[in-house]
């Protein structure tokens, strides 16, 4: 007791650069993603796919491929078991399709054989006899009276009208703008890929790269036709994620397969296969006008979003709330109205991809400042920090905002970060890989223009609009062989962020104690909520400190019971394996661990509410900030661009692990960039043609820049840690950075993203429009699929379940 | 069906193929060796990449047959006598990986050129890499991981 020598602390908690629990074996090839999994005997899953954006099948044949070699079984939509359409949000999309097919890519029959050779050539003799219909491809034309209609009630997703202020109020100055941007693909490097195996219960075992396992499952288990208990997710390793994996893909397929022959059915989908099997960002059209008093202060916005959903509704009524929400940026603007509207379209669906709205919007309201600033002469850092938000702020939807806003210190910490030298331009002056095109030889350094962008964003952490994505964490202190361990427990989706291991590092903090480890991800404990929105360490983090902080008032409580000597004024505290008493050691954790502990515990962010008919309520949980600055180098002859430097400063809250931040950072910029500069798919009547690596590009190595990153950290009150959700911001303003950048370097308009070589040499001409859609009529500013009621996904399945609860 | 005499890492395999196999899926299905991913088919990602004859090669571009008579290395044989390669420890302590999935093909790029070239500067690791694609990190602590690995490899041999 008397023992004073200074002690450890707990290494690898909260705040240390911790390297990943996952990095050796992911480094070491030991790490099995779901592409790798199989079991003995499992047969091979295979998809037929619509190959027309608008279809009625008349009938489908399938009696050449049932007697095909190795052929287990071939399933339409009459063998669907249970409920015959699922959704993220509305159940509106067919688990295979019958009467219509509505999407370039649609599934309409599967096939289970003993390869995945034999399944193919099966399904190729699959006769599906069509009556094409005319589609709808266009997402403004989707809203014309005599359009083709995608879904009986017609072709509105969400129609949301926020009114602020005074929208009539009058301006000194008015700029105006059109913007468009192109539909980008998430390409995680690992497609799309699990294994069914059917339960001597009845029930199915579901191995799935996914990020979110429990609306999987409530999605999966009334389309098989089985309750909820008996269909059991489990995460297999998933390889990148981006939003492409919160939707089912081919989880209710190779679950109906499995069940059906009695045996493990393996689907894994390859690459073109995957560019049709998940959602995609939704291309937009914006319009918008900032009016501002001479002196650069923000009066008025006037912002119209249109957004093409696609077939389905996915998540497209929550980005459509989202890009309309956020369309003001990061400014006080005292009047404004913003309408969004999402439609549905015969083009493939559209949903979440990191950023989730936040960044088209961005990349228009940045636009829109620029032009501003030019009008006013007024620099437009200057001009963006003169209209900042700050806590107190009003958000256009009425929210004030509460929690920590530091726009300010995001965009001068950005614009503080030194510029990279001039280089020299001209041939032979520098090395050739440093000029745009130089890598293959194309450009030699003549006709060289740099170019300076700047862009700052914001978006919410967490769901939105009244949604409760809580989630629950399991904790056990117990004694191991090598002293006290913890085992932690969370349906979590590890999809290469790093949640795993800021669990881990919260544990290590909350006990004091090294040794941690974490259980398979599974549907056998309470959902953690998805891996979306930047709110798993939030969630889920959440979930671990208040299980960890549960298990430790027991041990004090044992502590308290067993030692005499303890004084009970002192207060408690683990730390390095040690319980100590008013900062003096009791003795090691383990020796009040005769008995192990174990705590269960939910984690519920505040609550929001639903939007109003005026488009007003406190919708969102808490909002991150971020800036970004981009320099790069246009070849004006060629139109090739080199993007030298990004810096970058983001509002984290406090960063937990401040590598695995500035990794979220430099990833999330490559896909911002990627959308300025390449990723697009090329969607021609309906048709991807652009479904591969060759021709959809995604940044190498040499098109990425060195990211510079500061970490700004003003902790967020009522989070755990005052963490705020990290992944999604850099993505959000990294596009509209470069986008600046480029307009800066060559003067254009490029109004339009991604900036193509043509549109850098004037030989396009930037898109036009003959101005905005009007309003839709709709019932009122929810989805539109719910006033028709249309059978609902995981909102009505969550909702029910906490009935039950 | 051909039969082929390959040593994969360090270990001789006589096996039957179909002459149009791929030699991914030879090391993937045949052998086992689920380390090389395949991100792409069409030879764009780099995350199958292994050693042939100790040069990078995408597994994804070559038939197994191809390989016949040769060695083939794969990330599973990147460790030796239970000690990590430089270049997988440095991935680990870098942060040199998200979610994972091009990290064999990247670490077998990164040994096939740091054979050629053991004291790269940053660009020359940038020129090299152009042909692995990752999606999560942005790239910039893959390469500083492969420029601390190559320290701690022309350390050792110094």
């Amino acid at each position: 007791m008397g023992d004073t020598r200074v002690r450890e602390r707990t290494r690898g908690g909260i705040g240390e650069d911790v390297a990943r629990i996952d990095g050796l074996p992911k480094s070491k090839g030991a790490f099995a993603y779901a592409s790798d999994l199989w079991a003995d005997g499992m047969l091979w899953g295979h998809t037929l796919r619509s190959p027309h954006p608008h279809a009625r099948i008349r009938s489908i044949e399938i009696s050449a491929a049932v007697a095909s070699p190795g052929v287990h079984a071939v399933l339409t939509a009459e063998d669907v078991p249970g409920k015959k359409t699922y959704g993220l949000e509305f159940a509106d999309q067919p688990v295979l399709a019958w009467d219509r097919v509505r999407y370039v890519g649609e599934p309409v029959a599967i096939v289970a054989a003993e390869h995945p050779e034999l399944a193919r050539r099966a399904a190729a003799r699959i006769v599906v006899d069509y009556e094409v219909l005319p589609a709808v491809t266009d997402m403004k034309e989707a809203l014309e009276p005599d359009a083709p209609k995608v879904m009986e009630f017609g072709n509105v997703l969400r129609h949301v009208r926020i009114v602020h202020g005074d929208p009539d109020a009058d301006a000194d100055v008015w700029v105006e703008g059109y913007y468009e941007t192109g539909m980008q693909d998430q390409a995680p490097l690992g497609p799309e890929a699990g294994l069914a195996v059917p339960a001597e219960d009845g029930g199915i075992d579901v191995y799935v790269a996914t990020q979110w396992l429990h609306v999987d499952r409530q999605q999966m288990a009334p389309c098989l036709g089985l309750p909820m208990e008996k269909v059991r997710v489990y995460l297999a390793g998933v390889g990148g994620a981006f939003g492409a994996r919160e939707d089912v893909s081919m989880q209710i397929h190779a679950s109906m397969l499995a069940l059906h022959t009695g045996k493990p059915v393996k689907m894994s989908y390859g690459r073109a296969e995957s560019f049709l099997g998940h959602v995609h960002r939704h291309p937009s059209r914006i319009w918008m006008r900032h009016g501002a008093t001479r002196d650069g202060r923000l009066v008025n916005i006037r912002a119209r979003l249109l957004l093409d959903g696609g077939a389905y509704a996915s998540s497209s009524t929550a980005v459509t709330g989202n890009a309309s929400t956020f369309a003001c940026g990061p400014y006080e603007v005292p009047n404004a109205l913003i309408e969004g509207t999402g439609v549905y379209t015969n083009n493939p669906p559209c949903g979440a991809m990191r950023g989730f709205g936040a960044v088209q919007a961005c990349f228009a309201y940045e636009a829109q400042m620029d032009k501003l600033a030019a009008v006013l002469g007024i620099d437009p850092i200057e001009l963006r920090l003169k209209n900042a938000l700050s806590t107190g702020s009003v958000f256009p939807t009425g929210q004030v905002i509460d929690g920590t806003a530091p726009v300010r210190e995001v965009i001068e910490r950005c614009a503080a970060i030194p510029l990279p030298p001039e280089e020299p331009t001209g041939p032979a002056t520098r090395d050739p890989i440093t000029v745009p095109g130089g890598a293959q030889n194309v450009g030699h350094g003549e006709g060289l223009k740099r170019g300076v962008g700047f862009a700052a964003g914001y978006k919410n952490t967490a769901f939105s609009e009244g949604f409760d994505d809580s989630s629950e964490a399991w904790v056990r202190l117990s004694a191991g062989p090598a002293g006290p361990l913890v085992e932690i427990r969370s349906a979590a989706a590890e999809v290469g962020q790093g949640v795993y291991t800021i669990l881990t590092q919260i544990a290590r903090s909350e006990l004091g104690v090294e040794r941690v480890i974490l259980d398979p991800s599974d549907t056998n404990i309470g959902s953690a909520g998805s891996s979306s929105a930047s709110r798993q360490t939030m969630m889920s983090g959440g979930a671990v400190q208040l299980a960890c902080g549960a298990v430790r008032e027991a041990l004090f409580e044992r502590v308290r019971a067993r030692e005499a000597s303890s004084d009970p004024a002192g207060e408690l505290r683990l730390e390095a394996g040690q319980v100590l008493e008013s900062e003096l050691p009791l003795g090691p954790i383990e020796r009040f661990l005769d008995e192990p502990i174990e705590e269960t515990r939910v984690f519920h962010h505040r609550p929001t509410e639903p939007i109003d008919e005026r488009g007003q309520g406190a919708i969102h949980v808490s909002f991150a900030f971020a800036a970004e600055r981009a320099v790069v180098e246009v070849d004006e002859d060629l139109g090739l661009v080199r993007v030298i430097q990004i810096a970058a400063a983001q509002d984290v809250g406090s960063a937990l692990n401040p590598r695995s931040v500035e990794g979220q950072i430099e990833g999330g910029t490559a896909q911002g960039l990627g959308l300025a500069l390449m990723e697009e798919l090329q969607v021609v009547d309906g048709r991807i043609r652009n479904a591969s690596f060759t021709d959809y590009l995604i940044p190498t190595i040499l098109d990425m820049p060195p990211v510079v990153s500061v970490l700004v950290e003003e902790p967020e009150p009522g989070v755990p840690y005052g963490a705020k959700g990290v992944g999604e911001l850099s993505t959000i303003v990294a596009g509209a950075a470069v986008a600046a950048a480029l307009r800066n370097a060559t003067g254009r308009e490029l109004n339009r993203i991604p900036v193509k070589p043509d549109d850098l040499v004037g030989l396009a001409e930037p898109p036009t429009s003959s101005g905005p859609p009007a309003a839709p009529d709709v019932p009122g500013p929810r989805s539109v699929p719910e006033y028709f009621g249309l059978g609902a996904g995981q909102m009505e399945i969550l909702a029910n379940d906490a009935d039950d609860a | 069906m051909t039969r082929i005499e390959v040593t994969v890492n360090g270990v001789r395999r006589d096996a039957e193929v179909e002459p149009r196999q791929l030699l991914v899926y030879f090391l993937r299905e045949t052998v086992g060796l689920t380390g090389t991913n395949v991100g792409c088919d069409t030879s764009s990602c780099g995350a199958c990449t292994v050693l042939l004859d100790g040069e990078s090669v995408k597994s994804c571009t070559l038939l197994a047959v191809q390989s016949d008579g040769r060695e083939v290395t794969t990330i599973e044989g990147m460790a030796s006598d239970g000690e990590f390669h430089p270049l997988q420890e440095a991935f680990h302590r870098n942060h040199g990986l998200q979610c994972g999935y091009c990290t064999p093909g990247m670490i077998m790029a990164a040994a096939s050129f740091l054979h050629e070239n053991p004291t790269p500067t940053e660009e020359q690791v940038r020129e090299a890499l152009e042909g692995n694609l990752c999606r999560c990190t942005g790239y910039q602590n893959i390469v500083k991981s492969i420029l601390d690995a190559a320290g701690q490899m022309s350390g050792v041999k110094a």
